[in-house]
């Protein structure tokens, strides 16, 4: 069989605001740089389904400063932001924000043209920067994609799925993966590898992501020797559409709504109940997402929930001129769907929005592996126990840039260009076995169930334990080669590498969530209901061989929560 | 009795003649087209290659198909309790099942290769 080879200094694995902020930079360094994604170049992963907020002290209305930001954010982290990553988020965040306005990224204004910022939940003031109401982050993909057209030192693979990092004594030096068009093995060979993957969503049921989130970054970094760390902490979008049915929405539209109008989160009993839960919410949105998603579920789980299992949330107190006013097309898509605002609640439930664990760096994004650095959403540390809204973006432009620039100084030193390519590496691409008994669509569907329904938000040692087995049991019945032999957009082994990935994530997000005994922000054990202080600590996570190895570290610098 | 959309597929890679797959999927009103070919590819056959992004959203636009002889989103495209005919896109480059070339030309593997960052070699 055919197998490609391609060389280059830098390769970007992912392609979304991270990914392509990191190509930028590392080329504007003067690297070459191959940027590659398993879909589309800019429009897969995350960065394209952000809906509204970006959240960064421009203090283009309010009066405002980083610290400001940096303290919301580690108050919003529940005592474990790794505090140096989050200041970097605060402090560099407008730089790339102004950036991107020069792009034309086309940022709200105010009448007298300053930035527009919108007040979000756990913020202290507007800080939130948006293109419009539903399509900030396809805005946010489409400039960034315009500017990597224009950069001629970066080459866009898309349709390059990448399934393990390439090692040389211990060092990166590439990647393997396949190209999906035609099935061909390929072998990267690079200086520096910059994992840009986004999160881990996909391994929920119901989810706000894309279908390719379903934690590659994580897969990667852990087989090639690098740490993460918090991988126990999923957030969950509060209110996220559950029904009735909708097609070609969102789920997470409600968001925008929200901002815009408030709207009355209501029960079983048409009865508001986020304040029974020790939250101040008065007709203003401004809960956090970790204590919505708990109120949410605490009324279902007390009988009070909406018929489909979540809470119902009415705009109907608000009148149809200014549901129009506010959400005029929006408002037709929806009647195209049967649902009237004005006579009607809709329904709502939490679901997998974000991840705040992920690959362990330091303020240049370095992983423990040299050569091998990662930005984005697949970093963990910046966000602690629970996300502030509106810093995914903000982070993924300035881990993105610092990435990009700390990969392609390390290419310029590195001598590792005719490093010896690895013994096997592309074994697993071009194995050929016998069609498989399993359907690892439907392996993958139980997968998702059972991290749904054990190791969602609310979690307890039995259900951890049971999610472990569940999980242990699917690991025998993936098979050891993927099914089928290699040939063009080959789904069936599609889903044995996306399988084979989400089962290893699966297993570090549920071995940390069963050594976290306690509740902190999106980690939420009925069997441990109290924030305990002994727990201000972060649990790391390495593979020796096939097995994941727990670890604790400390928290670096959480105390920087008196900074403002 | 449950109500059922029948979906006929055209399957089989490029070049091939096109055989079809026909496959019954239960019916719940406010379904895709995109949640029909989810459930087969979970429930009765994970061969059948579709490609999608976002799922639902509108936002990656990866599966646009035919339906029904007309251009369409899978995703926005309403599951019926009928007989539904599902191609792939006529005027790209077949891949396989209802998957097409998608990827913009400066964006493809063959791409990089003329511009010179690798080669192809005989493997093992």
């Amino acid at each position: 069989m055919d197998v490609v080879q391609l060389e280059t200094d830098v390769l970007v694995i992912g392609s979304g605001a991270a990914g392509m902020m990191a190509a930028l930079e590392a080329g504007k360094e003067g690297a070459g740089v191959i940027l590659a994604d398993r879909s589309l170049i800019g429009r897969s992963g995350a960065t394209i389904m952000a809906q509204m907020t970006v959240a960064v002290a421009l203090g283009s209305q309010t009066p405002d400063s980083w610290e400001h930001h940096l303290a919301d954010t580690l108050a919003a982290g529940r005592e474990l932001c790794d505090a140096s990553l989050s200041q970097l988020v605060c402090e560099e965040g407008p730089r790339d924000i102004l950036q991107l306005d020069e792009w034309k990224v086309g940022w709200a204004r105010n009448d007298d043209g300053s930035i527009r910022q919108a007040l979000a939940p756990g913020h202290d003031r507007p800080r939130c920067v948006y293109v419009d109401f539903l399509s900030t982050g396809p805005a946010v993909a489409k400039t960034l994609r315009g500017r990597v057209l224009r950069q001629k030192e970066v080459t866009r693979i898309g349709d390059l799925y990448i399934t393990d990092i390439l090692l040389t004594d211990g060092v990166a030096t590439g990647a393997a993966g396949f190209s999906l068009a035609d099935g061909r093995p390929v072998m990267v060979k690079a200086k520096a590898v910059v994992i840009a993957t986004g999160g881990l969503t996909r391994l929920y049921q119901r989810n706000s992501a894309s279908a390719n989130m379903g934690g590659d970054g994580y897969a990667l970094a852990l087989r090639a020797g690098a740490e993460l760390t918090d991988m126990e902490f999923v957030q969950f979008f509060p209110i996220g559409h559950l029904a009735p049915r909708l097609v070609g929405m969102d789920p997470i539209m409600w968001d925008p709504f929200r901002y815009k109008l408030g709207g009355r989160l209501l029960n079983a009993e048409m009865r508001e109940f986020v304040n029974d839960y020790g939250n101040e919410e008065a007709g203003t949105y401004n809960v956090t997402r970790d204590r919505a998603t708990f109120a949410i579920l605490s009324e279902v789980k007390a009988g009070r929930g909406s018929p489909a299992g979540g809470a119902y949330l009415s705009f109907q107190h608000i009148p149809a001129e200014t549901l129009r006013a506010s959400f005029g097309p929006v408002i037709d898509r929806l009647a195209a769907n049967g649902i009237d605002l004005t006579r009607m609640p809709i329904e709502v439930a939490p679901i997998a929005h974000y991840h705040m664990g992920g690959v362990k760096v330091d303020a240049r994004m370095r992983t423990s592996v040299p050569g091998l650095f990662s930005c984005g959403e697949a970093n963990g540390g910046s966000n602690g126990a629970n996300r502030l809204s509106g810093n995914a973006i903000t982070e993924a432009f300035v881990f993105g840039r610092t990435a990009g620039r700390t990969a392609a100084l390390h290419a310029r030193a590195a001598g590792n260009a005719d490093a010896p390519v690895p013994a096997g590496a592309l074994d697993l691409v071009s194995a050929v076995a016998p069609e498989h008994g399993e359907n690892h669509a439907g392996l993958i569907a139980e997968l998702q169930q059972v991290m749904a329904v054990d190791v969602g938000p609310f979690r307890t040692e039995d259900g951890l334990n049971k999610a472990l087995a569940a999980i242990a049991v699917l690991k025998t019945r993936v098979g050891a080669l993927p099914p089928g032999a290699p040939g063009p957009y080959n789904m069936a082994r599609l889903d044995w590498f996306d399988l084979r990935t989400m089962l290893l994530v699966a297993e570090a997000v549920t071995r940390s969530a069963l050594a976290r005994k306690e509740s902190r922000g999106a980690h939420q054990r009925d069997d441990f209901p109290a924030m305990d202080p002994a727990f201000v600590l972060h649990h790391t996570v390495k593979l020796a061989g096939d097995d994941i190895v727990l670890g604790r570290a400390p928290v670096e610098g959480h105390t920087l929560c008196e900074v403002a | 009795m449950r109500e059922t959309a029948t979906l006929i597929v055209r399957r089989g890679n490029a070049g091939e003649d096109a055989p079809t797959s026909s496959y019954e999927v239960p019916y719940t009103p406010g379904q895709s087209v995109l949640d029909g070919l989810r459930f087969v590819r979970a429930n009765l056959d994970a061969t059948l290659s579709i490609r999608h992004s976002c799922i639902s959203a509108n936002t990656c636009k990866e599966c646009m198909i035919i339906v029904d002889g007309k251009v369409d989103y899978a995703c926005t495209a309403r599951l019926e309790p009928r007989e539904m005919v599902l191609e792939p896109l006529g005027n790209k480059a077949h891949l396989r099942d209802l998957v097409t070339e998608i990827t913009p030309p400066d964006e493809r593997m063959e791409h990089a290769l003329k511009s010179g960052l690798g080669k192809v070699v005989a493997g093992a």
